[in-house]
């Protein structure tokens, strides 16, 4: 294909606000897709995806619009996939920002447009739903120039659900995007934007063909990893697969790897011909590293080789995905698995449950932590019960934390996030009505319930998202809980110092409220090394007997008694006591009462 | 023998029970009677037991309640339910006439407001009465049936409960705790007040037994209380039965039947039951096969709540090694020559002590 008919671009939205249903109406339009076989939302593959509405994996899908080629790349849409993104984006040479006509621009929004900036995409401005009643295209469509820097008329005004002037979207593709201008002479350089496994024919590459072109059966390397292969098969979606011989510079489409591993391929690395090498790769290629991280258990024990593989078969699919083997005296034997972030944990622990029909319990989330122990050493430590009791220095990860809002709604933002050790960076309006806050904050406050935190303060109004950036000492301390006079190492956690006591304390009365009385007192503490900062006692129960036992009512009586027996063994005995899952989760709500 | 006749459905009640239905007295009697006469095979010509609960037996017109009393197999003892309201001076000597040795009363409150929450029919006075009645005409065994942990019964009202009951000198007492059952109409009204007076009404069953065992009862089963009398053993016959874990066989609507290896349980419709013995077949019934775990785990369970050790051979299957080790370590259980018992506080935590128990 003659590069200058080609168009590659993304679509930049929050979630709902249209980005599934424009995708869907394009296929239509351009007739890649017929209106009947539409299943909406096509390019979300996984049921996961399209319940939560969002986007896990990227794909592209190739259609064809008034003698040109354009190919749809999909993107991410949340925080924990900034990377996937940025390197989606890399694929593209424009991008359409869509809006909610109604909603206006959301945090997420506008890391994605920053994102699309910095990569250099020509951006293609768009109102979306304008068929509703209380849209308002007009302040949406200024809101968004503003953020360009471009003149409001160049918004293209659409309702996606009814496909009006979607037809003008396509045109502006084709008129401001420009088009690709790698060299096609040049030795073959491709962008590896996504991947994805296959069970008969191992991993596929989705990728970008910078310079030069690549052809079946042709061996080719990545740069970064320097894994080798023979490209079994070339092709693009439309939205099934289309096999072809060559791919060429400007285009966008599949590579077969026949890999059995996804981690020997990365997203951001540079494919290239060994016999035709290129000598220096794409740039932008990073190493990303989970930094959240969690113990996840069986409830049943002896369901730790399920577990096991189905964290081998996830991680297949899911290069971002650590973990290694972790032993808890409270919770026996599981994995400690690293994530990109929270969102990223929650869709892993679904799929183990759903796909692979796990009963799971997960501890509370922690961040990585660099500890320098008093030999000079220096050591990642991703488990508070690896956390060393005496340290030289410790850093934490922050995040550069970007909040939009209702200017009404400020006063609390900005209240919830000097409790959780915020900075106060930048503050602007972005309309009369709606105000854009930036704050470094460390992420070990965010995944401690701060999201819902910021929901709830402002009513649902906030959208947020963020950034990492770097580590940073920090005065923290690690707080362990002991019931019944034996530590829980499940529910150790590393506090900062200044609010080890308050959490302490909230922690403990939160484990009274979730620990069920049993026969005995048992007193639960939160402790600092040797000395205990909180206290309190769940009374042992006082009576506890089947009122009546006649002959009509034995059988129920009896299977009441075995279900209760069924119960205990769900919950997890440390030492006398049995602690029901939810306990491990009770640090997840410390955030919350502890203002100062 | 069930009979399921009720003049009014109390709110808490969720046993298979009957209202509105004068006209079918006869024909349930009938049934009843057919019953029997088809399950008499099973049966020892002499019984040692016979218990005719409801409902509310003596709302059953008398006539057809004596026809039922002189159909039965003749019975060491015979046990007959009845509400205090429905005791008259006639109804208690036809009760002695027709062979009952034991009257066990209803009473569950003596206090007004309390009845009317639980919606008895009976007043303070109606016990009173009820019991002099049966006493005239002879009884010599009388089980007073009590409830506490009722909505608005303070400690107070709970002692004077206790000791008004005391005072009719009863040679049996049952006392339950009041249950929020799922699905009745005491649970929509009262459920929320009772799980918010639970803390409050958490020692009652304790102040019961130290009320009752001060007053020179014991405390036989964890409901149970009777005189203690050196002539007589005033424990309910029937009742320990079930928790020995005998085989015994059930009549009429809703009835359960142990039989070896079977339970069964008949048709709780009353128009299904009587058209099946209409016709001379007996009722439909619900099967449950008890294999010999099951047997031992219900055999550990009702065991338990008796005052006598339970032998450890009759329950060596159902047995949690693990749970033995912490109750008897916690002091809830006694391993002795005679087998395991609960120790005072075991029996106050006796659920939970039989799942940690039970295997």
């Amino acid at each position: 294909m003659d590069q200058s008919k080609i168009r590659n671009f993304s679509i930049i939205a929050h979630i709902d606000h249209g980005k599934s249903t424009l995708a869907d109406r394009i296929l239509e339009i351009t007739e890649a897709v017929s209106a009947r076989d539409m299943r909406a939302q096509l390019l979300d593959s996984m049921d996961l995806e399209r319940e939560r509405g969002i986007t896990i994996k990227a794909q592209a899908v190739r259609v064809s619009w008034k003698g040109h080629e354009l190919n749809l790349i999909d993107t991410p849409g949340h925080v924990d996939f900034t990377y996937e993104v940025s390197r989606s984006l890399q694929a593209c040479e424009g991008a359409l920002l869509v809006v909610d006509a109604a909603q206006g621009i959301e945090a997420q929004t506008l890391a994605n447009a920053y994102l699309a900036i910095e990569n250099g995409l020509e951006i293609v401005p768009v109102a979306n739903k304008i068929d509703l009643p209380q849209a308002d295209p007009d302040a949406a469509a200024i809101e968004v120039a503003d953020l360009l820097g471009d003149d409001p008329t160049h918004v293209v005004r659409i309702s996606a659900k009814t496909g009006m002037n979607v037809d003008q979207v396509l045109d502006a593709i084709v008129e401001r995007v420009p088009a690709p201008a790698g060299d096609p002479d040049a030795p073959p350089r491709a962008l590896v934007f996504d991947s994805s496994y296959d069970q008969y024919r191992g991993v596929l590459a989705f990728v970008r063909m910078v310079d030069g072109s690549f052809s079946r059966r042709e061996e080719l390397q990545t740069m970064a990893t320097g894994t080798r292969f023979d490209a079994e098969e070339l092709g693009f979606f439309t939205p099934t697969m289309m096999p072809v011989d060559a791919l060429t510079a400007g285009e966008v489409g599949y590579v077969v790897t026949g890999l059995k591993d996804v981690s020997s391929l990365r997203v951001g690395d540079t494919l290239t011909s060994v016999a035709r090498r290129a000598s220096d790769p794409l740039p932008g290629y990073k190493d990303v590293k989970p930094m959240v991280f969690a113990g996840l258990f069986p409830t049943d024990s002896d369901e730790y080789p399920e577990l096991r593989d189905a964290l081998e078969r996830l991680k297949l699919n899911d290069g971002a995905l650590f973990y290694e083997p972790e032993t808890s005296t409270a919770l026996g034997f599981g994995f400690r698995c690293g994530f990109l972030g929270l969102l990223h944990m929650e869709i892993v622990r679904e799929r183990l449950e759903r796909e692979f029909d796990l009963d799971l319990i997960v501890t509370a989330p922690n961040v990585a932590y660099r500890v320098k122990e008093r030999d000079g050493e220096w050591l990642e430590v991703h488990n508070p019960a690896e956390f060393p009791r005496e340290v030289e220095e410790v850093e934490e990860p922050f995040v550069k934390a970007s909040i939009i809002v209702p200017k009404e709604y400020v006063g609390a933002v900005m209240e919830l996030c000097n409790e959780r050790r915020g900075t106060f960076d930048h503050m602007e309006y972005l309309s009369p009505e709606r105000v854009h806050l930036t704050y470094e904050l460390p992420l070990g406050e965010i995944v401690l319930d701060y999201y819902d935190q910021l929901k709830s303060r402002t009513r649902g109004y906030a959208s947020f998202d963020y950034d990492l950036a770097g580590f940073k000492a920090g005065n923290l301390a690690r707080v362990d809980v002991l019931v019944a006079g034996e530590t829980v190492d499940a529910l150790s956690l590393i506090i900062h110092r200044d609010f080890a006591y308050d959490r302490g304390r909230l922690l403990v009365e939160k484990l009274r409220e979730e620990i069920p009385r049993q026969m005995f007192d048992v007193p639960i503490q939160a402790a600092i090394g040797a000395r205990v900062i909180a206290r309190e006692t769940v009374k042992a129960r006082r009576k506890d007997v089947l009122a009546k036992c006649y002959g009509g009512d034995i059988s129920r009586k009896r299977k009441l008694l075995e279900n209760q027996k069924k119960g205990k063994k769900r919950m997890k005995q440390v030492g006398a006591v049995e602690v029901p899952q939810e306990a491990f989760l009770a640090v997840l709500n410390i955030g919350q009462g502890q203002k100062s | 023998m069930h009979l399921p006749f009720c003049a009014h459905r109390c709110g808490y009640c969720d046993f298979v029970t009957v209202t509105g239905r004068d006209g079918q007295h006869a024909a349930y009697v009938d049934a009843l009677l057919r019953e029997l006469e088809l399950e008499r095979p099973l049966l020892a010509p002499a019984l040692e037991t016979t218990f005719v609960g409801g409902g509310t037996p003596t709302v059953t017109a008398l006539p057809e309640l004596v026809r039922l009393l002189a159909g039965l197999p003749r019975s060491h003892e015979v046990t007959v339910e009845a509400n205090p309201e429905t005791v008259t001076a006639e109804v208690a000597k036809a009760l002695r006439a027709a062979g009952v040795s034991r009257v066990s009363l209803g009473v569950q409150s003596f206090q007004p407001e309390l009845l009317r929450v639980l919606e008895r029919l009976a007043g303070p006075g109606d016990v009173r009465r009820a019991v002099q009645h049966l006493r005239d005409a002879g009884f010599d065994n009388i089980s007073l049936d009590l409830i506490y942990g009722i909505p608005g019964q303070g400690p107070a009202e709970l002692a004077a409960d206790l000791a008004a009951a005391l005072a009719l000198e009863p040679e049996h007492l049952s006392c339950y705790e009041l249950e929020a059952k799922p699905g009745t109409r005491f649970t929509h009204a009262w459920g929320e007040e009772l799980r918010r007076q639970a803390d409050a009404m958490e020692d009652y069953f304790e102040r019961v037994v130290a009320t009752l065992t001060d007053a020179g009862y014991r405390w036989y089963e964890t409901a149970n209380f009777c005189r203690g009398d050196r002539t007589r053993d005033l424990r309910s016959q029937h009742n320990l039965g079930y928790w020995l874990g005998h085989d015994y066989l059930g009549l009429g609507i809703g009835a359960v039947s142990t039989i070896g290896e079977e339970r069964r349980r008949n048709t709780p419709q009353l128009g299904r039951y009587l058209a099946a013995l209409a016709g001379g077949r007996a009722p439909e019934r619900e099967l449950e096969e008890l294999d010999a775990a099951v047997k031992q785990r219900e055999r550990l369970l009702l065991g338990l709540r008796l005052d006598e050790p339970l032998p450890l051979a009759a329950i060596e299957q159902a047995l949690d090694a693990d749970g033995l080790a912490r109750v008897t370590g916690l002091g809830l259980a006694e391993r002795t020559a005679a087998g395991l018992r609960l120790t005072e506080r075991g029996r106050y935590l006796g659920g939970a002590v039989t799942v940690e128990l039970m295997r």
